[in-house]
């Protein structure tokens, strides 16, 4: 008998791992309008690189569709594991975050004047662009085991403030302003979500003002050029003010309809930096207008807004603020990207989800596309419920 | 608190589609999340309205902007016009010029580059230091002039060793060429690289291989030369570099002259000058076509598009003979006795005497104190105007000075061409000078009586160029206020100025023009002239002239009463110059000639026979000697 106990335990694990039959029909729970339009959005991007490579898959576009194949299985994948999985992942993967975060500023590759990418494996990660998704699971996971009604005691508030904060210092230190605003932009949202009450928002909220002026001590020459620029981009056009001025003169040039595909003279000549990463989005309202910048608009909020129904479709509460940490990054993404190249806001190293050209982001977004399809294949679990802290 | 605040929320979530009465933060989070969603909605909406504003709205203005960064204009450098002689022999051509070029973005190593290339083609300090400096200077795509005018031989080196030279390149421009070098320096000018104020005057000048003319015709009329600059529109990426080109207009070539020199005369008169430092110029007196304008020594013209050497040019600058200097129009010198018909013009004109009025010679002339001697010791005895011209008599000619003042002296001496500017096409014309006492007072001086009776002979303050003795003797013997021109068709248009009628009279009395050229007559052809070795050895031909010596020293009284003055045993700067003008058929004057010849001493023993030979030369060489018709190449004719 004791020599079978372990023997069943096992067969009864295996059998209810079920991975065949259940993992298929999993599979049929994934919401494949929203995969398609994912995939629509990267079909953009993948045309906008084309055009960036000077009407060529090389060097942009072949390489960024191939990470897009595998962003997708990643994301399938993912969208397998139940919460309860997730759930146990949420500790190593934050502290594997902040780790890599150290790293970078001990070793980190040093791009335009700031340390943001670490050697793994040969390739080059952003840590910061994980640090996001790690953070999502992080106080999704962490507040799923509050309780609403516990959610009025500050000092619950305490941990998970922490790690907004421990996070966002060490990406300012990199320093990356624009990632920065964005992981205390998700932290917000999700104290905000997860039931946080109006008086302590308030109370919150009145220092800022002070904060602000104290941050912007702390700038950087760089970026405190980028502010200025920002609000003078004429003062020096080819200087620091160049960015803004030839994206803004791309995306006029570019009218109602467009200069045609491949056409774009301020892309096709170089005159916009960046074209293939931060600036993708000029290049594609340049070659295709107001019609072509607008649909992509519109595609990336029904990205936004299908997450966030999900989020509220969810019937659990740590998959509600997971789907909703999602969609507050994926919003966040494109909020900066697209205020950055219309120059509303200053310049910050803010790819475009999903269009940009690069690895680190796209994976995250993936991974995080992944999570939210797992909050939707599991969006009936009741799993994490109130009540189920003080059972445990 | 909290549970009051919790009933009321339970009841409205009932009304949201998602109740859950076991999850009490669900109400909570579904009206926060829908807020989200709507501040989420209500950003990307402003950022798309942003877009239209960006876009369509101001669309235009971006357009523009985009259209000004993408497109760039750039001149190509037109070939310049070539020059030819009035018989269309090439006097300045436009020569392939064979250069190795260095494109630093080729390469990976600029300075080994460089290094192998010197070692195949010598490259010297000047280069060298030129390169580094061009290299820093210039974008990566712009190439840098390694070496001009290569040889078939330097380029077979270069080629062979091309793979070790990254970056190296061969490329054809043009260059300015003389077929004749020396020979027509002074007159057809040269051409150099333009300098940086010229840059400043005109883009064109900034082209590779753009030339500015720097003296002569090729000065004169380089607007003409130059033509006008093709451009050619390309679209340019960010950093400058051409991606392909949206439209070309050729420019127009410069524009082709036809001198009025002939070369062959030309090169005929040079020979019997030798290496004297001496100026000839011939003119058409009927229209003031310049023939031949010889200025000795000369200099090689091709040296100063490649640069000149210090050596060479410290040779031209401390030569005494002044090879640089067009002596025809940029060299002054007292007209002597030369001047002499130009004041019996002014004299008769003014009526202050006619031809047949005597004077006595009794070989000096008194005013005031000062005595004025005349080149013959003891008189010409009494003299009339043919006489006077004849033996070249001073005193009368101090006398004639006299009564017709200085300014009626200028006025018809610059009526005549001399210390006038003249219309000929050359740069660094000087005006000479023939003096009056209101210039005198103007240098705070008073004009004495002295002063124009020195100038009566040509001496004193008067000043004039072989070109303005030519232009005079031509204005005496046709009468017609001919100005002396080089440029003789542009693009084989012949212009107006061939025909003589184009030309207006003097307004000379032409029995005195008769006279004055009857007394030139007598020095070449009666007994006892002064240039009786000018009389020509053509049977039927008879020419007139004056001869003219000019002192470039006073002479003291002291030495002249010594006896044993002898300017030809001076040192050769202190010298008298030598002169003689002439014309010829004299019965129907087609051409003149004047010679100076700096320091010649004697102008009857030096320069008459040397105008002789050259008024000989012209005779045969016009084509209705030899029956060719103009247009025919000097080789042709002889």
């Amino acid at each position: 008998m004791d020599s079978r106990m372990p023997m069943r335990r096992f067969r009864k694990r295996l059998l209810r791992a079920e991975p065949n039959f259940r993992t298929l029909s999993k599979l049929w729970q994934v919401s494949w309008l929203y995969i398609l339009l994912i995939c629509t959005l990267a079909g953009v991007g993948y045309i906008a690189l084309y055009s960036a490579g000077g009407g060529s898959a090389r060097p942009f576009a072949g390489p960024q569709a191939a990470r897009f194949g595998f962003g997708l299985i990643l994301t399938l994948t993912v969208a397998m594991l139940p919460p309860k999985f997730l759930v146990r992942l949420a500790w190593p993967l934050y502290l594997f975050s902040l780790a890599l975060l150290v790293v970078v500023l001990q070793m980190g590759h040093v791009g335009k004047g700031a340390e943001r990418w670490v050697m793994i494996g040969g390739t080059q990660v952003q840590p910061s662009e994980y640090a996001k998704v790690a953070l999502v699971l992080m106080l999704a996971t962490w507040f799923s085991r509050i309780p609403y009604s516990k959610m009025g005691n500050p000092l619950r508030l305490i941990i998970p403030a922490l790690m907004v904060l421990v996070p966002v210092g060490l990406v300012l230190k990199e320093p990356n302003l624009g990632t920065a605003v964005i992981i205390g932009g998700i932290g917000a949202s999700l104290f905000f979500a997860a039931g946080m009450r109006l008086w302590q928002i308030v109370l919150l909220l009145l220092p800022v003002p002070f904060l602000l002026k104290l941050a912007y001590s702390h700038l950087h020459d760089y970026q405190r050029a980028r502010i200025t620029t920002f609000l003078h981009p004429e003062s020096d056009p080819l200087g620091a003010g160049y960015n803004i001025i030839q994206s803004k003169i791309a995306l006029g040039s570019g009218g109602m309809w467009g200069q045609g595909y491949l056409h774009g003279t301020q892309g096709q000549l170089n005159f916009l930096p960046e074209k293939q990463t931060d600036f993708i989005f000029t290049t594609i309202a340049e070659e295709w207008g107001y019609a072509g910048g607008a649909l992509v608009i519109g595609l990336l909020l029904l990205l936004i807004l299908g997450g966030m129904v999900m989020a509220i479709r969810s019937r659990n509460r740590f998959g509600r603020l997971l789907a909703l940490g999602i969609s507050v990054n994926f919003f966040l993404y494109c909020l900066v990207n697209l205020s950055m190249v219309m120059g509303a806001i200053p310049v910050g190293g803010v790819p475009l989800p999903l269009v940009s050209y690069g690895g680190s982001a796209l994976i995250n977004v993936m991974l995080g596309f992944g999570l939210l399809m797992s909050v939707w294949v599991h969006r009936n679990s009741r799993f994490g419920e109130e009540g189920d802290e003080e059972s445990a | 608190m909290r549970f009051r605040g919790r009933k009321k929320r339970e009841k409205l979530n009932r009304l949201l589609p998602v109740r859950d009465q076991k999850d009490p933060g669900k109400g909570v989070f579904t009206r926060r999340a829908l807020l989200i969603m709507a501040v989420q909605t209500a950003a990307l909406g402003e950022l798309g309205r942003r877009l239209y504003d960006l876009q369509v709205n101001n669309g235009d203005h971006f357009a523009k902007l985009a259209d000004k960064n993408r497109t760039s204009k750039r001149l190509l450098a037109p070939p310049r016009g070539l020059i030819s002689d009035r018989f269309g022999t090439i006097l300045a051509a436009n020569k392939t010029n064979w250069r190795a070029l260095l494109l630093s973005e080729e390469t990976t190593d600029v300075e080994g580059s460089v290094e192998r290339f010197s070692q195949l083609v010598p490259l010297d300090e000047h280069d060298r230091s030129r390169i580094a400096r061009e290299i820093r200077h210039k974008r990566k795509f712009i190439p840098v002039v390694l070496r001009e005018f290569l040889s078939w031989d330097d380029m077979a080196r270069i080629e062979i060793n091309s793979p070790s030279l990254p970056g190296v390149l061969i490329d054809v421009g043009t260059t300015r060429s003389y077929p004749f070098g020396e020979l027509l320096a002074h007159t057809i000018g040269y051409v150099a690289p333009p300098n940086e104020q010229d840059v400043a005057k005109s883009a064109l000048f900034a082209l590779p291989g753009m030339r500015i003319g720097r003296a002569g015709v090729e000065q004169s009329q380089d607007a003409m030369l130059r033509g006008q600059a093709g451009s050619v529109e390309m679209e340019v990426n960010s950093v400058g570099r051409v991606m392909k080109e949206l439209d070309r207009q050729d420019g127009t070539p410069g524009d082709e002259l036809a001198l009025t020199l002939d070369v062959g005369l030309q090169q005929t008169i040079q020979n019997r000058i030798g290496d004297l430092a001496a100026s000839s110029v011939v003119m058409d007196c009927r229209n003031g076509e310049v023939l031949a304008m010889c200025s000795t020594p000369s200099f090689d013209p091709s040296l100063f598009d490649s640069g000149v050497s210090r050596a060479q040019w410290i040779e031209w600058t401390s030569d005494q003979r002044t090879p640089l200097i067009d002596k025809t129009v940029s060299g002054v010198y007292p007209p002597g006795s030369t001047f002499k018909p130009a004041v019996a013009m002014a004299a008769l004109n003014a009526g202050v005497i006619s031809p047949s009025d005597r004077f006595f010679c009794p070989g000096h002339f008194d005013l005031g104190g000062a005595r004025f001697h005349c080149w013959a010791k003891h008189g010409h005895g009494s003299v009339d105007l043919h006489l006077a011209l004849k033996y070249s008599c001073d005193v009368y000619f101090y006398e004639v000075a006299m009564k017709v003042g200085m300014d009626r002296l200028a006025a018809s001496a610059h009526e005549l061409g001399l210390g006038t500017e003249l219309g000929i096409e050359l740069p660094h014309q000087r005006l000479g000078l023939i003096p009056t006492p209101e210039w005198r007072q103007k240098h705070k001086h008073h004009w004495n009586g002295g002063d124009t009776v020195v100038s009566g002979i040509g001496q004193g303050f008067v000043q004039v160029t072989p070109l303005q003795l030519a232009t005079y003797t031509s204005r005496i013997a046709t009468g017609r206020k001919v100005e002396p021109h080089l440029v003789r068709a542009i693009n084989g248009d012949i212009g107006a100025q061939v025909d003589p009628q184009h030309w207006p009279e003097l307004g000379m009395d032409d029995r005195y023009l008769r006279a004055v050229r009857e007394g030139m007559f007598a020095v070449v052809n009666e007994s006892h002239g002064t240039a009786p070795k000018a009389r020509l050895a053509i049977p039927g031909v008879e020419m007139a002239g004056k001869t003219g010596s000019a002192q470039v020293r006073r002479v003291s009284r002291a030495l002249r009463e010594s006896g044993h003055f002898n300017s030809a045993t001076l040192p050769w700067e202190f010298r008298p110059h030598a002169l003689f003008i002439c014309f010829a058929p004299y019965d129907s004057p087609r051409y003149a000639v004047s010679v100076v010849i700096e320091h010649g001493n004697a102008g009857a023993d030096v320069a008459a026979p040397l105008a002789r030979d050259i008024m000989t030369d012209t005779l045969l060489r016009d084509p209705v000697n030899h029956k060719s018709a103009p247009g025919q190449t000097v080789a042709d004719a002889e």
